[in-house]
């Protein structure tokens, strides 16, 4: 797969469609969309890509999406009311004792959520245990999808399931958001961890871009999305 | 013990398409003949005993029923997060099979043993442990855990009883008389022995987990002494809330917790831990007189 990496814009002009659930769910009058770097990514797969609906949540050979990377879900949380799978106004009420929706996803709190995340590294090896177990039950059609971000990859346990899923040419999609977060960097770039993905960098605010790359159905693939260089370090 | 679990595992691979396998390479040459027939549900994922949990977790999340299986160490010990994350926390359910136990390993050093699996899965919610005592306890075992999606962990070692003792996940009494011993899996053969000519109650369990409060209520007067292959007190939080409403004394025996750093067989490290007949009669001697 071979996508021209076109500039990051580092403002995005127009109006984003989930803007208003992003406010109210953050309270956050002052930071664009283009705060959340997953957001575009996500929109994407929910509206263009995955086969999963409201009705679906449990349908056997539905498309698997886990979000890896299980800080900052607003995003995450904004395109699920969007697409119905949990009502608008959970998003008013974000991390207290009555809300379902936590800091970190809990897939046993909120439908449509996969895997519950927030500690790094887990969820690649989980969705190669959800691509296998759909291939072993002739699912063909379905789909998995894995979402991390550059500085997660620091977990070794994802240089576990990388190496595996090449060497047995898994069907699955991995997404990795590069806001340039990771402490050390990855020099020589994200694609040259993942030998033997069919490996695409595109614009992670581009939709049409990350649409023709997640369409494609590699055995495995890997998407790098490039988004504005995340300020300041640590977590 | 090993052997069985190969043979029955095979034979629910064959029965059942629901069931899965999944290695970190050990034990990969046994399951050849599985692998070869079921090479979408057999999985050898290479020297990777985080990645071995987490493709169980995303399995079970699909609907399938992984067996996992490794030396302790490596499928209890390295794999903790996994274990407590992608199953516990994902509420999702795995079968885990342990070879090595405490010091099989002997000769290979403290880096295959693990003494310290079943108390590390006490911290964690609502793990079925099973200690079999003998390889014929294993089969009903992996048979029965492949009917439900629970997590259950089967913790195998070369150390067996002389004969089996099959039955359910209650206390099995071997010899009725005063204070309640309890040995639990292989320790059933070296506590009858240290007991012989004193007067107590022997019971049995190869189900430590959820550990038989009531049984242990009904049998244990003042005074119990469990006897674990395991960490040394391992059950004690387990016996110290069954009798909470009873005046008690208790033992515990296991493993203890300093490292040996010696060699030789299995029967050196149980005699260094007190855990033959002999390290075993001494103890009880002394917490009862």
């Amino acid at each position: 797969m071979n996508f021209k990496l076109q500039p990051i814009p580092m403002t995005v002009a127009y109006a984003h469609p989930l803007e208003h659930l992003i406010k109210r769910l953050t309270g956050d009058e002052k930071h664009a969309p283009s705060a959340h770097s997953t957001l575009d990514v996500l929109w994407v797969l929910y509206d263009k890509i995955l086969r999963i609906s409201p009705e679906t949540v449990d349908a056997p050979d539905r498309d698997r999406f886990l979000l890896s990377k299980g800080h900052g879900p607003a995003a995450y949380y904004a395109v699920l009311a969007a697409k119905g799978f949990i009502p608008e106004s959970w998003l008013d009420d974000l991390g207290s004792w009555d809300s379902p929706l936590g800091h970190h996803p809990d897939r046993v709190r909120i439908p449509g959520v996969e895997i519950g995340t927030g500690s790094l590294g887990h969820g690649l090896g989980i969705g190669v245990g959800v691509a296998l177990g759909l291939r072993a039950q002739g699912f063909p059609d379905a789909r998995t999808f894995v979402l991390l971000g550059d500085a997660e990859l620091d977990e070794g346990s994802n240089h576990e399931a990388i190496a595996y899923a090449s060497a047995i040419r898994l069907p699955l999609t991995a997404i990795v958001i590069d806001n340039q977060s990771a402490t050390h960097g990855w020099p020589g770039g994200i694609a040259a961890r993942f030998p033997g993905w069919a490996s695409a960098v595109v614009d992670g605010r581009d939709r049409v871009r990350l649409q023709q790359a997640l369409d494609r159905r590699e055995a495995p693939g890997l998407v790098v999305a490039r988004v504005e260089p995340k300020r300041g370090g640590g977590r | 013990m090993r052997d069985t679990f190969v043979k029955t595992t095979t034979e629910l691979l064959d029965d059942d398409p629901r069931t899965a396998l999944v290695l970190a390479d050990i034990s990969a040459d046994a399951f050849g003949p599985a692998m070869r027939r079921h090479p979408d549900r057999v999985l050898n994922v290479g020297i990777r005993e985080q990645l071995m949990i987490g493709v169980a977790g995303g399995l079970a999340l699909t609907g399938m029923r992984p067996y996992v299986h490794s030396y302790a160490p490596f499928v209890v010990d390295r794999a903790y997060e996994q274990i407590k994350l992608d199953l516990g926390h994902q509420d999702a359910g795995a079968v885990l099979v342990s070879i090595g136990a405490s010091y099989d390993g002997s000769a290979e050093g403290y880096t295959h043993q693990s003494p310290g699996d079943v108390a590390l899965l006490d911290t964690l919610e609502c793990w079925t442990v099973h200690v079999p005592g003998h390889r014929d306890e294993v089969g009903p075992m992996l048979r029965d855990a492949a009917r439900h999606d629970d997590r259950v962990y089967i913790r195998l070692t070369v150390q067996e009883n002389e004969i089996p003792h099959i039955g359910g996940p209650t206390l099995q009494v071997i010899r009725r008389g005063g204070p309640l011993v309890v040995a639990v899996g292989p320790m059933l053969d070296p506590v009858v022995e240290a007991t012989r000519g004193m007067d107590v109650t022997v019971a049995y369990t190869n189900a430590p987990r959820p550990l038989d409060a009531e049984g242990l209520r009904l049998l244990a007067g003042g005074e119990v002494v469990m006897v674990e292959p395991y960490l040394a007190g391992t059950s004690a939080r387990q016996v110290s809330e069954a009798l909470s409403g009873v005046p008690h004394r208790a033992l515990h025996l296991g493993v203890g917790h300093h490292e040996i750093r010696r060699y030789g067989s299995w029967q050196d490290h149980a005699k260094a831990h007190g855990l033959d007949a002999a390290g075993i009669k001494a103890k009880i001697q002394k917490f009862l007189d």
